[in-house]
């Protein structure tokens, strides 16, 4: 697979950042800086802390209670923890998948309006309407459903809903998406669609995206980051890390030896 | 043995025993009622008893019952309606089977006369008197004459209603307006302790004079109606050939029961069953309709809804979306669920002492300063009992809308928050819309409890019989300061406080029937929006 050689500008980056559930550590001072506009991979076996890190980029761990954290995260320059910052526009700006696709209970039509409502983007119905084409058509979905967009999100497949969901948060037009092994719950089939897909964006966002598929990671991403137990092992370009990781778990972890 | 326990069988027919139980003993409930309720409406054929001692009886057999005797022998125990109560003094009488020498059906056409006081009239009609003539029917009655009569008393009583209800009642509301100003005025000289403005004041007397003059050349006209009206009247016989005139303005209409044929059966029927629903009661109750008990319970049961379910539901998402998870949360969310289970009259007392002496007393005291001592907002009704039985109700709503909070999935939330919806619209837009079904549950629930609620709302504001509807067509249409009447207190009243309880027995199951169906039908409607709702959420279209 041909990778891009454009030149690593830094988007997102986390210094000493530590954090904690009921005074446990999950994450453990990591230092870790996300490519602008290329897609970077977490990887690790589970419980590594992999999802909480990502979490942590939009802040949906404050949702969390009895959580805690050290260090910062900077989202161009600027800590997303400043008092300054609303999450909401943070949120805005860093969108967000989920491993299990979660449409709300609404239209087809209604889940993408959603975002653009909230965020005020836009309140023209005409503006609404196209962007929610563009939205779906972007994620491939367009041609599947654009006779029943009132068609209620639930009746659509596992594979539409997810790609659903991505059309969600590209409607809101963010800088970043995170991706939690958002093919995690998919057949091989609407696994490779999501895949295709996050090619065609890649050129406009930023993408963070965990996985447990060590091809896809290999697959779909420009640089990979290899947690273990909290702690940032290495982080490299994916073909070092892949063909000749220079710490020795990274590369029992990648030819499959633990996790 | 083991055998039976180990399979699921046991326990299926256990539940379908249960199951069968609880049927049996719902149709029963409808089956005695409906039974009870159609002697009220199907007209009982009349029969001619005579008694040892050769005195004759004309009445209706209610029911027959075994009784002993005084030998210890088995007799039968007949419940006879004879009517005539201001004849008899009594409209009921008790007969021993023993005693009775014969008995048959009475073929010389009798005639029940439903009468707007004393109750029915039970005997023979023998002519019309219409102003100073009287006619005397022979054979059968002419129709056309009675009609002719008829007309004309109805006419009197139309003239009459005019005069008694719009002329008078807007004399009183008049007077009651200066009064108020009276009252006012002496008040604010008591305050502040000076003179008044006695010229004011008597011009409102002088006002108050002509309006009182006014009232009396009113209650002139409608004596003189009255008077009228006497002259036309039927002529009828009791058993015992006593003649007596019954004025044709106190009939409210008349059958001869024995000689109805199906379809003016049928229609006798329909119509009685129409005027129960649509009429007020007469009588103490035990006659004519229970509309404003309907009425009362259903404005009273929206206004409860009303009342609780927005309270339920903003409760329901403070406690479930922004409490978080403390130990006084969970203390304040087991008293919110056990106070479903407080008895009712305890949350009477309360809405006794805080709503009606409380708030209505305050109320009182700040804008109604010149009533006192009597109360406006500081007694009993509809909108205190609302308030009460709101009370009572709220937490069913909030159980169960934070049961639906609670079962909406925390990506969904998560997805919300993550394309920066901020939490009041993640709350409004996907939380209230995908709740609405438990809301509904809730508010079906709260219905069925509040509807058959009779104990707080006799401390609250039922009465036996309220004067007026507390949604009428003078300003301000609502009045919720009003007293009502209420189908569940209806039975009370009329099954156990009545003074004549076997004249109210057919009324007193219609009444539980009604209330069974009034129920039934407010949970169908409730149910109904629910399913809608579903359908909608499933389509994606809340």
């Amino acid at each position: 697979m041909k990778k891009s050689n454009k030149t690593f500008v830094e988007k997102i980056k986390s210094e000493d950042y530590s954090f904690y559930y009921n005074g446990k550590p999950a994450l453990k001072n990591i230092n870790i800086s996300f490519p602008d506009k290329m897609v970077t991979s977490i990887v690790g076996p589970s419980g590594c802390g992999k999802t909480t890190l990502l979490r942590s980029i939009n802040r949906l761990n404050d949702l969390i209670p009895k959580t805690t954290f050290s260090g910062d995260i900077f989202l161009d320059g600027i800590s997303i923890f400043d008092k300054g910052v609303s999450t909401v526009l943070l949120r805005r700006k860093v969108g967000m998948i989920f491993q299990k696709s979660n449409p709300f209970p609404k239209s087809i039509f209604d889940n993408i309006a959603f975002g653009i409502k909230v965020n005020n983007i836009t309140n023209d119905k005409h503006r609404i309407e196209f962007e929610v084409e563009q939205a779906l058509k972007i994620s491939g979905l367009w041609s599947e459903v654009k006779d029943n967009l009132s068609a209620p999100a639930m009746g659509l497949s596992g594979g539409q809903q997810q790609r659903l969901c991505l059309a969600r948060a590209l409607a809101v037009k963010p800088e970043i998406l995170l991706l939690d092994e958002p093919a995690g719950a998919l057949d091989p089939a609407s696994t490779s669609k999501i895949e295709e897909l996050i090619h065609t964006i890649k050129k406009t966002i930023t993408i963070v995206i965990v996985t447990h598929n060590l091809q896809q990671a290999a697959r779909l991403s420009d640089y990979t980051a290899f947690i273990l137990n909290g702690e940032l092992v290495e982080f490299d370009k994916t073909t070092k890390i892949f063909t000749n990781p220079s710490v020795k778990q990274t590369e029992d972890y990648v030819t499959g030896r633990f996790g | 043995m083991k055998n039976l326990f180990d399979t699921s069988t046991f326990f299926i027919w256990t539940a379908g025993i249960a199951l069968g139980v609880i049927l049996v003993i719902f149709s029963g409930i409808i089956y005695i009622s409906t039974v009870g309720a159609t002697d009220y409406f199907v007209p009982g054929k009349i029969n001619r008893i005579q008694i040892l001692g050769d005195s004759m009886i004309l009445g209706q057999i209610i029911s027959v019952q075994n009784v002993t005797d005084e030998f210890g022998g088995i007799d039968e125990s007949i419940l006879v309606k004879v009517g005539n109560r201001e004849i008899y003094g009594y409209d009921f009488v008790r007969l021993e089977k023993s005693k009775i020498k014969k008995n048959n059906i009475d073929k010389n056409h009798p005639i029940i006369i439903e009468r707007m006081q004393n109750g029915n009239f039970i005997g023979y009609l023998n002519g019309i008197v219409k102003n100073t003539d009287t006619i005397y029917f022979y054979s059968k009655p002419d129709k056309e004459v009675l009609l002719d009569l008829f007309d004309i008393s109805n006419s009197i009583k139309s003239d009459i209603r005019v005069y008694e209800v719009e002329k008078i009642g807007n004399l009183n509301s008049k007077i009651d307006n200066i009064r108020r100003k009276i009252n006012k005025l002496d008040y604010q000289s008591r305050r502040d302790n000076k003179a008044g403005k006695n010229e004011l004041r008597q011009q409102l007397e002088e006002q108050i004079q002509s309006l009182e003059s006014k009232y009396s050349e009113y209650m002139e006209l409608i004596d003189e109606l009255y008077q009228k009206s006497n002259s036309f009247a039927l002529l009828v016989s009791d058993i015992s050939g006593n003649n007596h005139i019954i004025p044709a303005i106190n009939i409210h209409s008349y059958y001869y029961p024995n000689d109805l044929g199906i379809i003016p059966k049928i229609k006798l029927i329909s119509k009685k069953l129409w005027e129960f629903v649509v009429l007020e009661p007469r009588e103490s109750n035990t006659e004519g309709g229970i509309f404003p008990a309907i009425f009362g319970t259903v404005m009273m049961v929206i206004l409860m809804s009303i009342i609780a379910v927005p309270i339920g539901v903003v409760t329901a998402l403070f406690l479930n979306e922004y409490a978080g998870n403390g130990w006084w949360v969970k203390i304040i969310r087991i008293t919110v669920y056990n106070l479903a289970g407080v008895p009712s009259i305890v949350f009477g007392i309360f809405g006794l002492g805080f709503f009606i002496y409380g708030v209505g007393g305050t109320i009182d005291s700040i804008f109604y300063p010149e009533y006192s001592p009597a109360p406006v907002w500081g007694t009993g009704g509809i909108l205190w009992a609302s308030l009460t039985l709101a009370l009572l109700t709220v937490p069913v709503v909030i159980v169960s809308t934070e049961e639906a909070l609670s079962s909406i999935p925390t990506e969904i939330r998560e997805a919300s928050i993550a394309l920066g919806a901020t939490k009041l619209q993640m709350v409004s837009k996907i939380l209230l819309p995908a709740s609405t079904p438990g809301i509904m549950t809730g508010l079906i629930l709260a219905i069925a409890r509040g509807a058959g609620e009779v104990a707080p709302l006799m401390i609250t504001g039922v009465v036996k019989l309220a004067p007026d509807l507390p949604l009428d067509s003078t300003f301000p249409f609502f009045h919720l300061e009003r007293k009502f009447m209420h189908l569940g207190f209806h039975i009370y009243d009329v099954g156990f406080q009545s003074p004549n309880v076997e004249a109210g027995f057919p009324m007193l199951f219609m009444t539980t029937l009604l209330l069974i169906i009034i129920v039934v039908m407010l949970n169908m409607i409730a149910i109904h929006i629910r399913s809608k709702l579903r359908q909608k959420i499933s389509q994606g279209l809340l």
